[in-house]
């Protein structure tokens, strides 16, 4: 893909670039592994240090800064430390991490043997989408070829340092991403995420044993922090903010992609960058970091106090796109996968569909998710398909409601906080879809089978 | 300051308690006599955590952070810093200065969006749901329910009546996936042959792929399932709960002496369930021991007393059995079946007998580690603290074999036990008298001159010594066939017509004499014993070989004799 001119890449600096090729070879000719022959040198809190300085926050979702997770790691338990990379990229709208391990799998591979270098862990497995299977395969060519050079396996580098890194490929399901879901399956299990208390992966983590797990491309800005330097690396973007993000822009726009940026604003990417939507359309709403992230809504004003004291005023192109700009504007940044609404979208149908994508995936553990997601399935079906009901929106809401906060893991957020920001912003959008249709007594059989098939 | 003994306080719904630390908030809050709902949770299951019944609001006193010393109210008071969520009791451990509220709109509030949640994709078909009556989802439903629905859409549909295993079935859509039944197979049974198949709401309990549910211990699941969803394929339709009148019983099938309790109606037992005793079964017992009830109604059952083969009234065949047993040269023959009280009176019988020798009959089986022992004896030790025997029993009569090929003994009287299998040859039989009392018919009860018809475990009241020397109760639950006698009654009137003095007749008269002439028993009286059993002084005897290994609460004292 064409690397745009207000792109500023780092972690996807060489993937684009014509004649680079996934090998260690032409990944050493960049430079490769020469952070990892510095890191096995220094002092490994050092490293550690340095990740917390340069306030990196994860890219799977939730942006918890780094090194604070690498410092909760459970030290007194005599028990070995495991690193696991989340390679299970399945948030619709996501498709950062493919690019990396397509394209640079040993720059994911140095990033994972200086972190496991830093962290002291025993071993370092990539959970990796099952419907990445060329993925893995190119992880496994590449972890075999840094084995041959010593980057990997026993005695790295001299250090007397060894650690493996084990490709495992998932078992195809979207709540394999959520971390303790993540280690169950890991495990040999059904992914049903775990109840934190007690199992934090900090302590009781991958075979209870304490347990750092880290998003793709959380890990490959440990190399670039490292050659940088955590004060130099932290200028990239806002404080707090660190570092460039690769967002996944899909939908309503004429350049949908991915693209690595930092310090810019919302309306620079969807309209400079992306080219602005499609020819005779208007944006409508925008989903900023992935399917489960509440909406924003083009023309509505984002208003509040930062932390500083300082009042905002935004229109939904003024949002700085970086954690704490989305969080400001009611939002998250997610995974960076960023998708476009335009004025052809029903929001109603755009619902029906994604509560037909989560009633799909809740892993059916817990009664609030498990049984919700798919009465918000059921509801939103038959409404497209005509038998809605003028009650069916605050409905849809009370279920939502009914959801949000009460599960074992955040899956429950991500089938609620759609509803309710759809619901919040395009209320009257629902309440006129209702009355439309509103065909009762039609036909209902499309309607149940699309509601009632799984 | 709140150490003391590991205790620490907690506030529930604005009670202070104390708690030992680390008890959960739905223990706690039973302390107190509150009820928080909840159906994944089970007190000896690992926490899933999965139901989301039992959600509280939750709130710990606040520190300051910049100074890290406690936030205050103005009164002085702790400032608690309640979380924005609420949180599950079943997986809150109780810390220092932990406040939960129970009965909060918020707590209500979730309860009531669980309980509507468990209902939409719920079959309602409790009027032809065995469950009924005792189904945690019917009370909680109607309790925390908000008594209509906003579901219009069609119901998931899953299997019916699916056979998990010889003894239990499974209804799916009845199921609410709390995962009790999975959890209980691997942690307790140590048999993982349960699982969940499918995602989301068409998640289905189901059997892993050619296996079955078919461990002794399977219809534990059904107890423990909250709702309808697994059924005891013997139990199911035969009866609806509420016309159960239920007693405390205990199984005899082992020295375990697992707590039941029995349900009957009119007479007939329907069911036998574990019951709660921690000491002893936790909340779970064998399903071998749940059969047993079948020995009342079991065709070789002995319902009527006789001699010579003549049925006779319980009244004649007694003076009849104490005239052969007058015939002297006597062998006693009791049984480690026999309650404590029958064990008492046959030691007085044979005193007054003069017995040549009192024997018991060991019956020994493989143990499992958890609620069968190796010894398939209730009372063996019942009979040692009585002073019926002062050994462990042979499995083998071989002793009595000699006396009878030598003329030494005469007369046999027997009680529970079938003399062949012991050990006893025909023509050794063909060589004594026998009197026995029993209650099912065998080779034995063929030969003997006199039978007197006694009554199952089911049928009479008494107590038992476990393993543990734990003697504990069980109570009559169904009357016994008319033509029966009372085993305790026979015996007693029989030493009566042996001695001057009259001996008691009842469990409770006997008692009295227990408690009087014997150390052990004193201070204890039948009406006065707990239902958990109380635990005796068993040192004297630790010196004997018993065979016991370790079951789920017994540590054999010293090492364990292999069975041969
Ligand atoms: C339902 C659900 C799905 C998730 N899927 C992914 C995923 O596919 N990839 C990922 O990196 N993180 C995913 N996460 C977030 C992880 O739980 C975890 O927070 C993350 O991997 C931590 O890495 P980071 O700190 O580097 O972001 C998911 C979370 C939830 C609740
Ligand atoms: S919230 Fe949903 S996905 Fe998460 S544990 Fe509960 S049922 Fe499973
Ligand atoms: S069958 Fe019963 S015990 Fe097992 S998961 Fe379902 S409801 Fe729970
Ligand atoms: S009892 Fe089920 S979540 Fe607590």
């Amino acid at each position: 893909m064409a690397i745009h001119p207000r792109e500023k890449r780092i972690i996807l600096k060489y993937a684009d670039e014509p004649g680079y090729t996934p090998d260690i070879d032409c990944y050493m000719r960049h430079g490769g592994y020469v952070m990892l022959k510095k890191a096995v040198g220094m002092d490994k809190q050092m490293i550690c240090d340095e990740v917390k300085n340069s306030q990196l926050r994860g890219r799977g979702g939730a942006g918890f800064p780094a090194g604070v997770k690498w410092s909760f790691v459970d030290r007194k338990s005599g028990k070995p430390v495991y690193m696991v990379c989340n390679c299970d990229e399945s948030e619709p709208g996501t498709f950062k991490d493919r690019q990396i391990v397509h394209k640079d799998p040993h720059q994911l591979i140095e990033g994972i043997m200086i972190s496991c270098f830093a962290t002291d862990c025993a071993k370092a497995f990539i959970y990796i989408r099952e419907e990445m299977p060329k993925g893995a395969k190119i992880l496994e060519q590449a972890i075999k070829e840094a084995k041959e050079k010593n980057f990997v396996g026993d005695d790295i580098l001299g250090s007397g340092y060894s650690c493996d890194i084990v490709v495992h490929r998932g078992a195809a399901a979207y709540i394999c991403g959520e971390e303790t879901g993540l280690i169950e399956s890991l495990e040999g299990k059904r992914a049903n995420p775990r109840i934190k208390p007690p199992y934090f992966p900090a302590a009781l983590g991958l075979y209870m044993c304490p347990t750092i797990v880290n998003n793709v491309e959380t890990l490959c800005n440990v190399k670039h922090i490292l050659e940088m330097g955590a004060e130099e690396y932290a200028k990239i973007g806002r404080p707090n903010n660190t570092g460039t993000r690769i967002w996944c822009v899909s939908g309503g726009v004429k350049r949908p992609g991915y693209y690595e940026v930092a310090g810019i604003t919302l309306g620079e990417l969807v309209y400079d960058i992306c080219g602005g939507p499609k020819e005779g359309r208007t944006i409508k709403a925008i989903i900023p970091g992935g399917s489960s992230m509440k909406i924003l809504k083009n023309g509505e004003r984002f208003k509040g106090k930062d932390r500083d004291g300082n009042e905002y005023d935004w229109g939904i192109e003024d949002i700085p796109l970086d954690y704490d700009g989305i969080a400001a504007a009611g939002s998250m940044s997610g995974s960076g996968g960023m998708m476009v609404l335009d004025d052809s979208v029903e929001i109603p149908v755009a619902l029906a569909n994604l509560m037909a994508f989560y009633s799909h995936e809740s892993c059916g553990q817990c009664t609030p998710c498990r049984e919700g997601s798919l009465w918000l399935k059921k509801i939103t079906t038959r409404m497209v398909h005509g038998e809605a009901r003028p009650e069916d929106v605050d409905l849809l809401r009370s279920v939502a409601d009914q959801i949000e906060g009460r599960t074992i893991c955040a899956f429950g957020f991500a089938v609620a906080w759609p509803v309710q920001s759809y619901l919040d912003k395009f209320e009257d959008e629902f309440r006129e879809f209702a009355q439309r249709h509103n065909h009762l007594g039609g036909d209902r059989t499309a309607a149940k089978e699309l509601a009632c098939n799984h | 300051m709140e150490d003391k003994d590991n205790l620490i306080t907690v506030n529930i719904d604005g009670h202070d308690l104390q708690v030992p630390a680390g008890t959960n908030m739905v223990e706690a809050a039973a302390m107190l006599r509150k009820e928080i709902p909840h159906y994944c949770y089970h007190p000896k299951l690992s926490i899933a955590g999965n139901c989301r019944m039992c959600l509280v609001e939750l709130g710990m006193p606040g520190r300051d952070r910049a100074t890290g010393e406690p936030m205050l109210n103005e009164d002085g008071s702790p400032k608690i810093m309640w979380m924005p969520g609420p949180a599950i009791a079943c997986g809150t451990k109780a810390a220092p200065g932990m406040h939960i509220k129970t009965d909060s709109p918020k707590a209500l509030e979730s309860r009531e969006a669980i309980t509507e949640f468990l209902l939409i994709n719920h079959p309602l078909d409790c009027p032809i749901c065995d469950q009924a009556g005792e189904c945690t989802l019917q009370e909680f439903s109607s309790k925390h329910g908000r008594g209509y629905s906003r579901f219009i859409e069609e119901k998931n549909v899953k299997p019916k009546r699916t056979r998990l295993g010889p003894r239990v079935t499974l209804d799916d859509e009845r199921c609410v996936l709390c995962s009790r039944c999975i959890r209980f197979c691997d942690e307790i049974a140590n048999d993982s042959v349960l699982g969940f198949t499918d995602r989301g709401s068409y998640s289905t309990l189901t059997c892993f792929p050619g296996k079955e549910l078919a461990n002794n211990y399977s219809l534990n699941t059904v107890d423990i399932c909250p709702v309808g969803a697994l059924t005891s394929t013997d139990f199911r339709f035969k009866m609806r709960v509420w016309f159960l009148t239920e007693i405390n019983s205990i199984d005899f099938e082992t020295s375990v002496g697992t707590n039941t309790v029995v349900s009957a109606r009119e007479g007939k037992i329907y069911r036998v369930t574990p019951r709660r005793n921690d000491e002893v079964n936790d909340t779970w017992m064998t399903d071998s021991g749940r059969e047993l009830y079948k020995i009342v109604e079991a065709e070789d059952r002995l319902t009527a007393c006789s001699v010579a083969g003549e049925e006779t009234a319980a009244t004649e065949a007694i003076v009849k059995a104490s005239e052969t047993l007058r015939g002297g040269k006597t062998a006693i023959v009791g049984s480690g079946q026999c309650s404590v009280e029958e064990q008492f009176a046959l030691k007085a019988l044979a005193k007054s007998l003069d017995a040549v020798s009192v024997d018991l009959v060991a019956r020994y089986g493989e143990d499992d580690g958890l609620l069968m022992s190796v010894d398939r004896n209730p009372n063996v030790r019942g009979a040692l603290m009585t002073g019926l025997i002062d050994t462990l029993p042979e499995e083998r009569l071989e002793d009595l074999g000699s006396k009878i090929d030598s003329g030494e003994v005469r007369t046999v009287l027997s009680v529970k036990e079938d003399l062949t299998e012991a050990g006893l040859s025909e023509e050794q039989l063909s060589k004594v008298d026998i009197v026995f009392l029993g209650t099912h018919r065998n080779a034995t009860s063929e030969k003997a001159d006199v039978v007197l018809a006694g009554l199952t475990q089911f049928e009479k009241s008494g107590t038992v010594i476990n393993q543990q020397f734990r003697i504990q109760k069980f109570n009559r639950v169904v009357p016994g066939p008319r033509g029966c006698i009372e085993d305790l009654y026979a015996l007693s009137t029989i030493a009566a017509n042996f001695s001057d003095e009259k001996f008691p007749s009842t469990v409770g008269s006997i008692w009295k004499q227990l408690a009087g002439e014997n150390s052990q028993f004193s201070e204890l009286s039948f009406q006065s014993l707990s239902d958990q059993g109380q635990v005796l002084d068993g040192s004297a005897f630790e010196h004997l070989p018993f065979r016991e290994g370790k079951s789920l609460h017994f540590e054999p004292k010293r090492e364990a004799v292999a069975a041969e």
